[in-house]
């Protein structure tokens, strides 16, 4: 059998944007989460737990651009512009956020440091509200003709991607109470648990409500999850949901430490997967296919060696500075 | 109002690239070539053991670290940058550049940020020699992302190894080809030295500013020393590798060393003109002082070659903007000549064993500190408002490159970068210069996040007859 290039290289950006979502997910939602924690030392010792790792957890949105630019150039060149707006918004909040990240410990008064808290805060909130945008836009199609996007600029505000926006920032806020309740203890820890329940729960509303308006608005979508094959393909999805909630609700009452966190990942890695059984074989919905947007093969063999190399590389460097960081973080006695 | 006096969205998009890759690069400018001075100071750590150089590697770590988190955040802009705005270049051009990106993120962008945790926080946790390796990785990233991004705009500029399919795109034929293309060796040598003057103009500036108020201070002693070798030996060579650059961009890009030069008539015996005014309209050099012959010479490295001008090229392959690459290559020249005065400065006043006691020296250090980035700088202009009209150069034209977004939403964005990067890179790069005004201390804390921000001045220096002679700086 002939290796078909393009579907490894779908499965290996997917993995890539899943990645970044699973990982800046935690580290945006301790941002989201800032306005919940106001003690400066918590805040602290928030910021410390991802202070190693940010860098890196930032560099799979870089894959995601870069390799989507790489593997299917027609992808990039017209999801982007249909997407302007959001993007570059969530860009300028990403600045905003990563320099606040590095200055809000050395600000030298308490007004200084009240103003970069903010900076982080509101850039992470934002960064997290417009990649939900993007994802609601980008699910509900994009205008194409020829090689080129024909909408226009505002086309992808919707009430459809409002929702998916804050259901995002809720996720991102979930996964970053959970990470907190991994990482912390004492008393952060026990606010942690406390804003996971409800975060929690409104995940799941989130889930089950962006599910529920795309078989509503969506005829597509209907028939891949309604009619077989497709039910049967995706049927596991909605029951898998339903077992990780209770198993999530049982960690939370138990105070468990590391499962909230695998839990919330799992609800995202489900909801994901629908996604990917929505949208399947299109890399820009409705019309082109990842076949369409392939770039040339040569261009796929030819980086394709080399990530073979060097993903699994990456991964393992990345799991060992993860590994070297472990344990606890406390106030005062972070990584120093 | 008429539409000819509003920019249009491809002014509007070239303006917003030009704008968040200037303000992009003067971070990786500097970030370059100070890992890998980070690594230098830590392998001479290992190797003594001397406390000067661990304090040093600490107060430089701690401005590492802010600066390389700039560079992250402006370059992700970037990465995206291509698709919203230049989309049709992006189709056009990925096949080729793809590739490139993509290694360069694989390469090198992870291997940055994945070790860059270890080298700020990880001392204590894996022990010197890992700790080392994690610097040494970190250094080793940034040049691999150099390698690939360079290679990637030096084949924009002299594009080889591909063919043109049906649709217009460029597809590659010969990997070996598009990577290595004819200009790269040149502009990678001529780069990566550049960012690495960069680095010794603005730690000799550091070094010098604290030498000025205490000039016992081994840790400035070391910094300034150090950094005067590297102009002293560095800056020389960059003149050399400036101009077998400059003969590479002749051969390959005429329009652009003729916009350089000012050259719009064919002549032997060319002159390299100082000063003066190219005016497109005129097809002539307005007010030109210039020495007879000199830039044969030098493009040519024969004192009676013609050497060609502007009015043999055709008039729609001339850079659009002629006194802009006409005088940001003086800029560059400029300092460049005048890092070679401080590093031959240096190097006099060395051998009379003066080097830390004449003050004038530190203060022509001090107001070198922004040569180098701004010579970067000037130098990217050149490079590119003389590659003008093309994005890939003699192939694509720039106004067929760019998105089909509507001008006033290019106008918006445009306007919220200027307004975000200016208030938060900004507030970034004023609190590198607090970082910069306090001096290194012994004992200098690593980049530890609750440790509190000590004004330390020059009460803080230590006694100074209980600080080791320096080595090899010395």
């Amino acid at each position: 059998m002939e290796l078909d290039l393009t579907l490894i290289w779908a499965v290996l950006i997917a993995t890539a944007v899943f990645l970044y979502v699973a990982m800046d997910g935690f580290d945006l939602g301790l941002g989201i989460l800032f306005p919940a924690i106001r003690s400066k030392s918590d805040r602290d010792v928030m910021v410390n737990s991802v202070a190693p790792v940010w860098d890196g957890n930032e560099t799979w949105l870089v894959l995601g651009g870069g390799g989507l630019f790489a593997a299917f150039p027609l992808a990039y060149a017209t999801i982007l512009p249909a997407l302007y707006m959001p993007l570059i918004l969530m860009l300028l909040a990403l600045v905003f956020r990563g320099v606040a990240f590095e200055m809000r410990f050395r600000a030298a008064t308490p007004r200084g440091q009240l103003w970069w808290d903010r900076a982080f805060s509101w850039g992470s909130f934002v960064a997290a509200f417009c990649q939900g945008i993007a994802l609601g836009a980008f699910v509900q199609g994009i205008r194409v003709e020829g090689r080129a996007y024909t909408g226009g600029w505002w086309d992808w505000l919707t009430p459809f991607s409002l929702l998916t926006g804050i259901a995002l920032v809720v996720g991102y806020g979930l996964l970053g109470a959970c990470w907190l309740i991994w990482k912390t203890g004492g008393e952060l820890q026990i606010r942690a648990y406390r804003l996971a329940k409800p975060l929690g729960l409104a995940t799941l509303v989130g889930i089950a409500v962006v599910s529920a308006t795309m078989l509503a608005i969506s005829g597509p979508f209907r028939d891949r999850w309604l009619n077989l094959p497709g039910m049967l393909i995706g049927a596991p999805v909605p029951i898998l949901v339903g077992l990780l909630a209770w198993r999530f609700a049982h960690a939370l009452a138990r105070r468990e430490e590391l499962s909230p966190f695998l839990c919330a990942l799992g609800f995202f890695l489900l909801s994901y997967l629908g996604l990917g059984i929505s949208m399947w074989p299109h890399i820009v919905p409705p019309s082109i296919t990842i076949w369409q947007a392939a770039t040339h093969p040569k261009s796929q063999a030819f980086l394709l060696y080399g990530a073979a190399i060097l993903i699994p590389l990456v991964l393992t460097y990345t799991a060992y500075v993860y590994w070297l960081f472990r344990g606890k973080v406390t106030a005062g006695a972070g990584y120093h | 109002m008429s539409a000819d006096l509003l920019p249009s969205a491809l002014d509007l998009a070239r303006a917003q690239f030009a704008f968040t890759v200037v303000w992009h690069f003067l971070f990786p400018a500097f970030t370059i070539g100070l890992a890998s001075y980070l690594a230098v100071l830590e392998a001479f750590w290992l190797a003594t053991d001397r406390d000067v150089y661990l304090d040093t590697y600490r107060y430089w770590l701690k401005i590492f670290a802010v600066a390389f988190a700039m560079g992250v955040v402006s370059g992700l802009v970037m990465s995206y940058q291509f698709g919203t705005n230049w989309s049709v270049f992006s189709d056009r051009t990925a096949p080729v550049l793809g590739p490139l990106l993509g290694y360069e993120v694989l390469t090198a962008f992870f291997l940055e940020a994945g070790f860059l945790g270890v080298m700020l926080f990880g001392l204590e946790r894996v022990g010197r020699r890992l700790h080392f390796l994690a610097t040494g990785l970190v250094a080793g990233g940034t040049l691999l992302s150099a390698f690939w991004i360079l290679s990637a705009n030096s084949w924009m500029q002299t594009p080889a190894g591909h063919v043109l399919d049906a649709d217009g795109r460029f597809v590659p034929e010969d990997w070996w080809a598009v990577i290595f293309n004819p200009s790269f060796p040149y502009r990678f040598a001529h780069t990566v030295t550049a960012a690495y003057l960069t680095t010794a103009m603005i730690v000799g500036a550091v070094g010098a500013w604290h030498l000025l108020r205490d000039r016992a201070n081994p840790r400035a002693r070391l910094m300034f020393s150090m950094a005067m070798w590297m102009a002293a030996l560095v800056a020389p060579v960059q003149l050399v590798l400036g101009d077998l650059h400059g003969g590479n961009t002749y051969h390959h890009q005429p329009a652009k060393v003729a916009a350089m030069e000012g050259h719009f008539e064919s002549v032997a015996r060319a002159p390299s003109i100082l000063f003066g005014w190219p005016d497109a309209q005129a097809r002539e050099t307005k007010y030109e002082i210039g020495i007879p012959g000199l830039a044969s010479l030098y493009l040519v490295h024969d004192l009676d070659a013609k050497v060609t001008g502007l009015n043999d090229l055709p008039r729609d392959t001339w850079p659009t903007n002629l006194p802009l690459v006409f005088w940001a290559f003086r800029v560059m020249v400029g300092l460049g000549l005048l890092m070679i005065a401080l590093g031959g400065l240096s190097l006099y006043l060395r051998r009379k064993g003066q080097l830390y006691d004449e003050p004038w020296l530190h203060r022509f250090a001090v107001a070198m500190g922004p040569s180098g980035l701004i010579a970067v700088t000037a130098g990217w202009v050149v490079t590119e408002a003389g590659r003008q009209p093309f994005t890939v150069y003699g192939l694509l034209r720039t106004a067929d490159s760019v998105s089909p977004i509507a001008a006033p939403a290019v106008a918006a964005s445009l306007a919220a970068f200027a307004v975000v990067y200016f208030a938060v890179l900004g507030a970034g790069i004023w609190y590198l210069f607090h970082l910069f005004n306090q001096a290194p201390r012994p004992h200098e804390p690593g980049p530890s996040a609750d440790q509190p921000v000590r004004t330390a001045g020059i009460t803080a220096a230590p006694a100074v007859g209980a600080e080791p002679r320096l080595h090899p700086a010395e």
